[in-house]
């Protein structure tokens, strides 16, 4: 039986193509990744790593409270006692990159598939293919076109981690509530605003979810980039993996695991105000609100003498 | 006046007109107006469903139009093709004159803007934002500048009973409160027309009724033009000067309250309306029987006794030439006054009338009607006697049926006629002599 459908030869002449055509871009992509992973790398990997850990605790103590900070400060300690902290620096700066780029590429493609049905149609059945397709085979093209280093291992995080945050946002802000859409149509308001006032507001909770999913989908490419040269701690477990070191292996593994906990839960506070800012925010929202409240009802007061009670609408 | 001049001023008056409006949705829309145009029925149509068929009316300005029908009759369409949520699929909607239906997306978002606003049914306000800017939201869209949308704002929420609530969210108030706001919201973009989708259907019955009254009151005072859609007939017939009812996406029956309870176009529309509560829609003026026993004040006792004899009744009416009500009088005291051979009926007059407003509604005449010794009198509004409501009329109106009231009886037994035929003839005597 000679029935063979030669779709690899197809896929490698249309990359050679790709190739030829558009060289310079690709090469100015790679420049430019290049050069974004070495500015973020350089923010962590600068100061002194007490310095550094202090901050994120902060930040962490800002966010959630200090269980959380806590929890970073021993987590983020137990990476520098195991000697992973600068492959976990070089592993953070890549997903903070990718996933930046992911965040900006998928959230305005969610928001036109959601006001498109044409659209919706077509990125769809693109986000299920990218989704599906195993990671290892689309870093093979990745390499082809961006050379070994980070810049491939960015460009393949940046595929396989896009699907949710286009998903999710699509699905928020078709699950808002169609008739306070429909309100703002009916008061004559423009379908940009109505996506500014309305729906992207409403929707916030989901684009959130969205790009937490983002971050941890990224990371966990991130491992697998190391394989294409992309450093960091994939870098490590691939060697681990090839000279069979269980101990390296696991250091660089659990490391991972603490850098997956921090990105997730403070992705996942955002908005949430639970920590110590949103404590501080809350208290002055309230405290301008009743300072607008007693504005409002003196300017009241002035014009048209003293007040009901509250509650005893007529 | 030429021809041009009058169609303006006809216009004027007029508020909204849709005219021949279809809504189609599904496949091929257009073949599917052309084809229920041409007489098929709904269910003759494959992979089309028309929600709105061949809809025409006119709302007069200031008026209260309900639309009324049950889920599935194509009401919530026919409102959103209105302000052209829902595009028609064909005929025109004019609303103050500017057609909706042939305005392109700038032209479409003016009208939305200053001629037409929306309540919903579900409140629809925005959760992110504190009463006073869901209040503001309109104008906002207008473009009014920052303080003097909140100044207006303020004003509306002050109308509307909320005053006091102004920076608090939406999650913290009730659903009455919170319809308040997409009231007050509707009422502060100041457009002439308000479309309101099921307003009050969300609520509880008691805050429903307030709503209503709210409504009507407000009404009054602003003389909004409202187009108020609703499955609830009693609350159909409470608010709406006119009402629509629906069917199916056709318009079976416009009328009044009274039109539609006593002349039902169908059978449709009369089992509908079986399970209304009849003596709060019914107004005096629709069940009152033309007055027979009145007489003029300047008739005198003798021409006052013999009405009685000859219609067998114990008491009259008394009014002025112009018919206003002066009172009445029993058959004993004018018996009395043509004895004594009295000139005129004025001493025997009793003033305590009863009579009812030809607009009071069948609920409240229960008791006035217990109260009056004849048939209940009812005047207009320059209490002139127009007519009367016999206690068995009013019986009859409650159940659907006042033609089976037949002939007014008299409320106490008339004198015997011998008696009263001796006292006449002894005065045509003494006249005599």
């Amino acid at each position: 039986m000679d029935f063979r459908i030669p779709v690899g030869d197809w896929i490698k002449a249309a990359l050679t193509w790709i190739e030829d055509t558009f060289q310079w871009l690709f090469d100015a992509l790679r420049q430019m990744f290049i050069w974004m992973f070495d500015a973020v790398d350089w923010v962590f990997a600068t100061p002194p790593v007490w310095v550094v850990i202090v901050v994120i605790a902060i930040a962490a103590l800002l966010a959630r409270g200090w269980k959380f900070a806590a929890g970073a400060v021993v987590g983020l300690l137990f990476i520098v006692g195991v000697d992973q902290w600068e492959n976990a620096v070089d592993s953070l700066a890549l997903v903070i990159v990718a996933a930046f780029l992911a965040v900006v590429i998928s959230i305005p493609l969610g928001i036109w598939a959601a006001r498109n049905d044409k659209v919706s149609a077509i990125v769809k059945p693109i986000m299920d293919f990218l989704q599906t397709l195993p990671a290892f085979v689309y870093l093979v093209p990745a390499i082809f076109l961006f050379r070994i280093g980070v810049a491939p291992g960015i460009i393949a995080t940046l595929i396989f981690a896009m699907a949710p945050g286009v998903r999710l946002t699509e699905l928020g802000i078709r699950g808002v509530d169609k008739e306070v859409v429909e309100a703002g149509e009916a008061f004559g308001a423009t379908p940009r605003r109505i996506l500014r006032q309305i729906q992207i507001p409403l929707a916030m909770p989901s684009i959130m979810a969205g790009i937490n999913q983002i971050i941890m989908l990224s990371l966990s490419m991130v491992v697998i980039a190391g394989l294409v040269g992309a450093g960091g701690l994939g870098g490590d477990v691939a060697q681990a993996i090839s000279a069979l070191n269980v101990g390296l292996g696991f250091e660089a593994g659990l490391s991972v695991v603490v850098l997956a906990i921090l990105l997730d839960r403070f992705t996942a506070s955002i908005g949430k105000g639970e920590g110590l800012y949103g404590r501080w925010t809350r208290r002055r929202k309230v405290q301008r609100e009743a300072d607008e409240q007693a504005r409002l009802d003196a300017r009241e007061l002035e014009t048209a003498g003293p007040r009901r009670e509250p509650g005893t609408v007529v | 006046m030429t021809p041009g001049e009058l169609r303006i001023r006809v216009n004027d008056s007029i508020a909204l007109r849709a005219d021949g409006l279809y809504k189609v949705f599904g496949k091929q829309p257009e073949t599917a107006v052309k084809r229920l145009r041409e007489g098929a029925s709904r269910d003759e149509l494959d992979g089309a469903t028309a929600a709105v068929i061949d809809a025409s009316f006119e709302v007069q300005r200031g008026e209260i139009f309900v639309v009324m029908g049950l889920s599935g009759s194509g009401k919530s369409t026919l409102i959103r093709a209105l302000n052209g949520l829902q595009p028609a699929t064909a005929g025109t909607v004019e609303i103050g004159g500017e057609s909706v239906t042939d305005a392109n997306p700038a032209q479409l978002r003016e009208i939305r803007r200053t001629k037409v606003s929306m309540v919903f049914q579900h409140f629809a306000l925005l959760p992110h934002r504190t009463v006073i800017d869901n209040v503001a939201y309109g104008l906002e869209i207008q473009g009014v500048s920052k303080d003097e949308r909140i100044r207006r704002a303020l004003a509306v929420t002050e109308v509307v009973g909320l005053k006091g609530w102004e920076e608090k969210h939406p999650s913290e108030l009730s659903g009455g409160m919170q319809q308040r706001v997409g009231l007050a919201r509707a009422l502060a973009a100041d457009s002439d027309v308000l479309l309101m989708d099921e307003a009050f259907s969300a609520l509880d019955p008691l805050i429903r009724r307030e709503m209503q009254d709210q409504l009507l009151e407000l009404q009054s005072e602003l003389g909004k033009t409202i187009v108020f859609i609703t499955h609830d007939l009693n609350e159909a017939m409470y608010i709406g000067d006119r009402i629509a009812v629906m069917r199916d996406g056709r318009i079976v029956q416009i009328g009044s309250p009274e039109d539609i309870l006593t002349n039902p176009a169908n059978d449709y529309v009369e089992q509908f309306v079986q399970d209304v509560d009849r003596t709060k829609v019914l107004t005096a003026e629709s069940v009152m029987r033309k007055p027979r026993a009145v007489i003029r004040e300047d008739s005198g006792p003798h021409a006052a006794l013999t009405a009685m004899r000859e219609n067998e009744l114990s008491a009259l009416y008394v009014t002025q030439r112009d018919r206003t009500i002066l009172g009445w009088v029993r058959d004993r005291d004018v018996m009395d006054l043509v004895r004594r051979g009295e000139k005129s009926l004025a001493p025997a007059i009793k003033t305590d009338h009863g009579a009812v407003s030809h607009d009071t509604a069948l609920a409240d005449l229960f008791i006035p009607s217990l109260e009056a010794a004849l048939a209940l009198a009812v005047v207009d509004d320059k209490e002139r006697l127009v007519g009367v409501i016999p206690r068995v009329t009013l019986l009859a109106a409650l159940g659907g049926e006042p033609e089976a009231a037949g002939s007014a009886i008299p409320v106490t037994e008339p004198l015997p006629g011998e008696v009263v035929d001796k006292v006449l003839d002894a005065s045509t005597a003494k006249g005599g002599a």
